[in-house]
Parts: C-alpha cells; sequence; structure tokens
C-alpha cells in the first residue's frame, strides 16, 4: 500500500522529443488512478516512469515515502500487467507466477502457498501446470494479473492490460479487475485508451494529450466540467458537438454561420467562442433551432442522428423509443448543460 | 478426423486416382535422388568386404565379399598408424570431442555475442555485429598460417584446446541468435526486470530455455560441420593419438603404402563408420532442427 507523488515529472528522449511535459500529481493509498489520452501522448511513457523501465530526466518521484528515481524496478516493490501479457512462455502458470518470488529468494514451500492462493483468487487452480501458449486470452490476462498480486506489491502498473481481448470478455475482465483491485486495496495507475474502460473503472482520471496534462478528476467531474475541447471531444461516445461561435456585445451567442442560440452566454466573455453541447443533451422536436438530420445511426438502446446545425457538424443521441428520420427538426438545448471554450487555445470558460 | 473421412468419402473416383499418380511421380523422383545419393556409400560399403588385394586388382564390386567383419574390426580395433598405437576407435573418441567440443563452443560463443549485441546498449553494437559478419569473408583457409603460428606460440599444438578453440568464433551462429533475440518481444525483457532477473538471471532462465530449439538446430549443423573438419586437425595435430576419423582414413592409406598394396577395405570400412555418426544426429534430430527453424516458440 502506498502513495505515489510526481513531483514535476519531465521526459525528453535522446533524439529530442518531449514524451511528458512536466507534470506533479499524487495518487493517494489505494486509489484507482486511470491515464488516457490518444495514442502518442505520453501515458505510457509516464506509467513506464513511475515502473522504472524508462528513466526520468527530472523531477522526483515518490513511491510510499522513498524516492525512487534511481530505484531499480525490482526493488519499487510495484508489479506491472503488460498488453500482450509478456508471460515466459516456456514456463507453466505456476513457475511464471513464482518467477519474481523466486528471485527474491523466498522458500520454496512459501511460494507454493501463495500461488496457490491467487490462483484460487483468479480461478486458474485447474491451469497452473499449465504453459501459456495453452491458454486462452482471458486465461492468459489473469496469469499476468495473478503474476503481479503473488507479490503483494505497493502498487499495481496496468499497460493497456484489456486491449488483445474481445469485447465481451474486456467488459467482463474491467469489472474483474476493479473488484479485484478493491479487494486487495493496492494503489493501482492504469493506462489505456478507451474512454469507457477510464470512465467505468477509475476513482480519478487523469486526461493527456501531447505531453500534456489536460485534466485530473473524477469520471463525473471530467464528464460534466471538462477542462477543454479536448477533453470534451476525448471522453464520451459520441463526442461533445464543439461549435464555432461568437458572443456579441450584448451577449447573445451567434454561429458562425448566422444562426442564433438560445443559450445564455458565459459571463467574462465576448467574441469568438466554442459552444461545447453533449449530444445528450437536446430534445428533438421541441426549441426553435433548426437541426438538420443526415444519417440515423440505429445502437440498439439509443438512436444517434448526425447531421447539421447551422452549417456545422452535429449529433444528437436520442432515445430508442424516439421515432427519427431524416430532414430538418427543431431541437431545444437542455439549460445549464452548455460549456464555453476559449477559441484561441481550447479551455473553459 | 470425422472431417478427414468426410472428405475422402465424398471425393470422386477420379480425382483420387489423379491423386496418386502424382504419389508414384513423387516417389520416383525422390527415390532417383536417393539412389544417386546412396549408390556410392554402397560402393563402398560392399567393397569394404574384399582383401586389398582383390580391390586393388578388380576395383570396387556390387557384391559382397567375405573380408566385412575382419576389416572394420581391424579399422576399428587394429592399432596402426606411424606408431602403432592408434586405432580407430581413438579416432572416433577425437572425433567426437572436436565435433561436440565445435559445436557446443561456437553456440556458447555466438549465443553471448548475440545477446550482447541485442541487448546492451553498446555504443558501437551495430558496427560490431557487422564486423563479426565480415569475418564469414575470412574462413579459416584464408587466415590458416596466422591461425597456426598463434596457437603453435601459445603451445597449443597437439590439444584438444588448440584443436577446437580456434574454429568456434561463428558469424553464422551470431547472426542466426541475433535475429532470434531481436524477435523475443520486448516486454518480456521488461516483465523479466520487474520480477528481478539482473542480464545473467534473464539470459539463463529466459532466453537459454527459449532458444532451445534454436539451440538443437544450431547444435546438429555445426557438430556435422565440426566432424567434417579436415584441415585445420590435419596441420595442428601431428600427434597421432589427437587424430580424427576424417584425416585417420588416409593414413591408413598411406602408412600401408609401403606394403605395395594400400589397405583399401580397412580404409572405405572406416569411412562408412566416420559417415555414421552425423547421419545418425541429423536422422533422430531432423524434427528438433526443422522446428528451430521454422517454428518459434515466443
Amino acid at each position: 500500500m502506498a502513495q505515489v507523488a510526481l513531483e514535476g515529472i519531465h521526459k525528453v528522449y535522446p533524439n529530442g522529443f518531449e514524451a511528458v511535459q512536466t507534470c506533479s500529481f499524487v495518487i493517494q493509498d489505494g486509489e484507482f488512478v486511470v491515464l488516457v489520452g490518444p495514442s502518442g501522448c505520453g501515458k505510457s511513457t509516464l506509467l513506464r516512469m513511475i515502473a522504472g523501465l524508462e528513466d526520468i530526466t527530472e523531477g522526483t518521484l515518490r513511491i510510499g515515502d522513498r524516492v525512487v528515481n534511481d530505484v531499480d524496478p525490482a526493488d519499487r516493490n510495484i508489479a506491472m500487467v503488460f498488453q500482450n501479457y509478456a508471460l515466459y512462455p516456456h514456463m507453466t502458470v505456476a513457475k511464471n507466477m513464482g518467477y519474481g518470488l523466486k528471485n527474491r529468494g523466498i522458500s520454496k514451500t512459501e511460494i507454493d502457498a501463495k500461488v496457490q492462493e491467487a490462483a484460487k483468487m483468479l480461478n486458474l487452480t485447474d491451469y497452473l501446470d499449465r504453459r501459456p501458449s495453452q491458454l486462452s486470452g482471458g486465461q492468459r490476462q489473469r496469469v499476468a494479473m495473478g503474476r503481479a498480486i503473488v507479490r503483494q506489491p505497493d502498487l499495481f502498473l496496468f499497460d493497456e492490460p484489456l486491449s488483445n481481448l474481445d469485447a465481451k470478455l474486456r467488459n467482463q475482465m474491467r469489472i474483474e479487475v476493479r473488484a479485484l483491485q478493491r479487494r486487495l486495496g493496492t494503489t493501482a495507475v492504469y493506462v489505456t485508451h478507451d474512454q469507457v474502460e477510464a470512465m467505468t473503472m477509475a476513482d480519478r482520471i487523469i486526461v493527456l494529450n501531447g505531453g500534456r496534462i489536460e485534466q485530473i478528476g473524477t469520471p463525473k467531474e471530467i464528464y460534466s466540467t471538462p477542462a477543454s475541447t479536448f477533453v470534451a471531444s476525448f471522453m464520451g461516445a459520441p463526442p461533445m458537438n464543439v461549435l464555432n461561435a461568437t458572443v456579441s456585445s450584448d451577449k447573445h451567442v451567434t454561429l458562425d454561420e448566422g444562426l442564433e442560440l438560445p443559450v445564455a452566454a458565459p459571463a467574462a466573455s465576448s467574441g469568438p467562442i466554442l459552444v461545447g453541447i453533449r449530444p445528450e443533451d437536446l430534445t428533438l422536436g421541441e426549441g426553435t433551432t433548426p437541426f438538420d438530420v443526415q444519417i440515423v445511426e440505429e445502437l440498439g438502446a439509443q438512436r444517434l442522428l448526425h447531421g447539421t446545425l447551422g452549417g456545422q457538424a452535429f449529433s444528437v443521441s436520442v432515445n430508442k423509443d424516439h421515432e427519427a428520420g431524416t430532414g430538418t427538426i427543431p431541437v431545444s438545448i437542455t439549460p445549464g448543460a452548455v460549456h464555453f471554450f476559449s477559441r484561441e487555445d481550447g479551455f473553459r470558460i | 478426423m470425422a472431417d478427414l473421412t468426410q472428405t475422402q468419402i465424398a471425393q470422386p473416383t477420379p480425382s483420387r486416382l489423379r491423386f496418386k499418380w502424382n504419389t508414384i511421380f513423387d516417389h520416383l523422383i525422390l527415390i532417383a535422388g536417393s539412389l544417386l545419393m546412396l549408390m556410392p556409400l554402397v560402393y563402398a560399403f560392399i567393397t569394404a568386404s574384399y582383401d586389398p588385394v582383390t580391390i586393388h586388382r578388380e576395383g570396387l564390386a556390387l557384391t559382397f565379399g567375405d573380408e566385412l567383419g575382419s576389416n572394420f574390426e581391424k579399422a576399428l580395433f587394429e592399432k596402426g598408424g606411424f606408431t602403432k598405437t592408434v586405432d580407430g576407435m581413438v579416432m572416433l573418441k577425437n572425433s567426437f570431442i572436436l565435433g561436440i567440443g565445435f559445436a557446443v563452443g561456437k553456440i556458447i560463443i555466438s549465443m553471448m555475442a548475440a545477446y550482447a549485441i541485442v541487448y546492451f546498449r553498446l555504443r558501437f553494437a551495430t558496427f560490431a555485429f557487422w564486423i563479426i559478419f565480415t569475418t564469414l569473408l575470412l574462413p579459416l583457409e584464408v587466415r590458416i598460417l596466422p591461425s597456426y603460428e598463434a596457437i603453435q606460440r601459445l603451445g597449443m599444438a597437439n590439444t584438444y584446446s588448440g584443436l577446437i578453440v580456434p574454429l568456434i568464433a561463428s558469424a553464422t551462429g551470431t547472426f542466426f541468435f541475433r535475429q532470434f533475440f531481436r524477435a523475443v518481444p520486448e516486454e518480456l525483457v521488461e516483465a523479466a526486470r520487474i520480477d528481478g532477473a539482473g542480464p545473467v538471471k534473464f539470459f539463463i532462465d529466459i532466453l537459454v530455455p527459449l532458444s532451445r530449439t534454436m539451440i538443437a538446430a544450431i547444435f546438429i549443423i555445426m557438430f556435422v560441420f565440426g566432424w567434417n573438419q579436415y584441415l585445420w586437425p590435419t596441420l595442428i595435430t601431428t600427434d597421432e593419438s589427437l587424430f580424427t576419423l576424417v584425416r585417420g582414413i588416409k593414413q591408413i592409406v598411406l602408412t600401408y603404402s609401403d606394403a605395395a598394396i594400400p589397405e583399401h577395405g580397412q580404409a572405405l570400412a572406416l569411412a562408412i563408420v566416420a559417415m555414421l555418426p552425423p547421419v545418425l544426429i541429423v536422422i533422430f534430430f531432423q524434427s528438433w532442427f526443422v522446428k528451430g527453424l521454422t517454428e518459434s516458440d515466443k
């Protein structure tokens, strides 16, 4: 169990590429933190710096009370689950799980006991004598988890561990991983590019973009008050509609194409602005704003309507019992559900 | 299995016939090829059953004579050579020492070289690799005088180590292992690092077991290669007790030459003996061999 503190952590590769810009945050003891962002945003680099697989260019990293910048990965008391599981192909499941313990000089009987215990927790008892190649993807994933938990680490690190599984198994493992972490109470850092995983699993989400932290917050905070247009469009599926608009001196919000939106402009702004509206914060068939529907996507529980609003791309999500077709239809915007962002840097106003 | 039976039933007769013709044709080619390769062996084996005088007079034979047992026995157990101290068994032992030492040495050296090149951030790793690779352009035959001179000065002439060590640097082996190691996923190294395996442990616990089919394949190639070495053993061993089979055959023919007729029968018997171990190794380990070069257990 440990708190992880990053102070002014910064990573520049020898070729000059700045993978992670200076960042500081604290992960509380027992917390499940998800690092999320598109590929190349630096989330894996950040995780690998915490693991010790990547050198830290600048800054201080603490796990518990210890500064671990120069501590070998094996001595940081962490465990990591990799995307491709990274199981040792020539070892049985039991040996895979016990290898780290064996290297620490723990006695054979104690290793056996710990492996048995972990195997029981993960329903792997029947597979202990098998090789990884004889297991299914989900079972391999469990072995990788088992290898992590037998060591009773201070910190779990997950590097997109569910990406290689099919959708159904992924949903199931998502819940299992979360439940296991809750039960063990071990601090966890989880990297993913999947915003659903981030939203469902995290105590707190850290959204990264281009090596920079865009926002840190609970899933609810991230969703309801995104700090920038990047967070707004990255978190949530379908993404938030972001429209170019202008705030006039008398506080009217007008889209660039001339259509006026019936929303209250933010107090301290005027001139060009970005208006964000989530697709589910709109009601069809009411109000006065014309929405030109071009494509209807059937999702079962919902329907997604894609089209244009005042000439800009726009989507609306409606319930399954709401009939929808193409053509122009009036929509009303739920009051208070409108987000405003600066047009210069994309940050929230 | 069920599928297979079904397909067979479903197959119409003509296509089964065509299948058969194909098989026969393929086999004819294979049999012709095998005969071409086997006939010299058959000749050698059968001719080895005659006494030298008959062989000298009538040449190679295709029907068995009555000297087969005694020729093999003499070739293997009769003390021969210039000093009359060395028999076929001693030479067989020497050949095994050379073959195994050569193969094992090459595997160890090239695995370690490849490990260093692939896994350690050496300043000139790629350059070093290409330097190793260019030694393929300098086989033993090209550098034989300096090699001999060096081994001679080190006092290693007429020793097993002098016989083996100068031959075990292997560009081919290093290349094979390098390619293999490069294909081992990066995450495996990282998982091992987190599991507390240092460079030596990772090598022994993970890489060596992972490479075992590769090692077997290279062992087979190198054993046969080492077994068949002729030039270097001829040069570096003048002591007859260190002679290998491959050069011993010639010795039989030579030393008996003052007795008017060389012991052709014994020489042929010894040639058969010299051929057997590489053949057996290839036959028994061929499945490993194919696995090592095609499959990967990663």
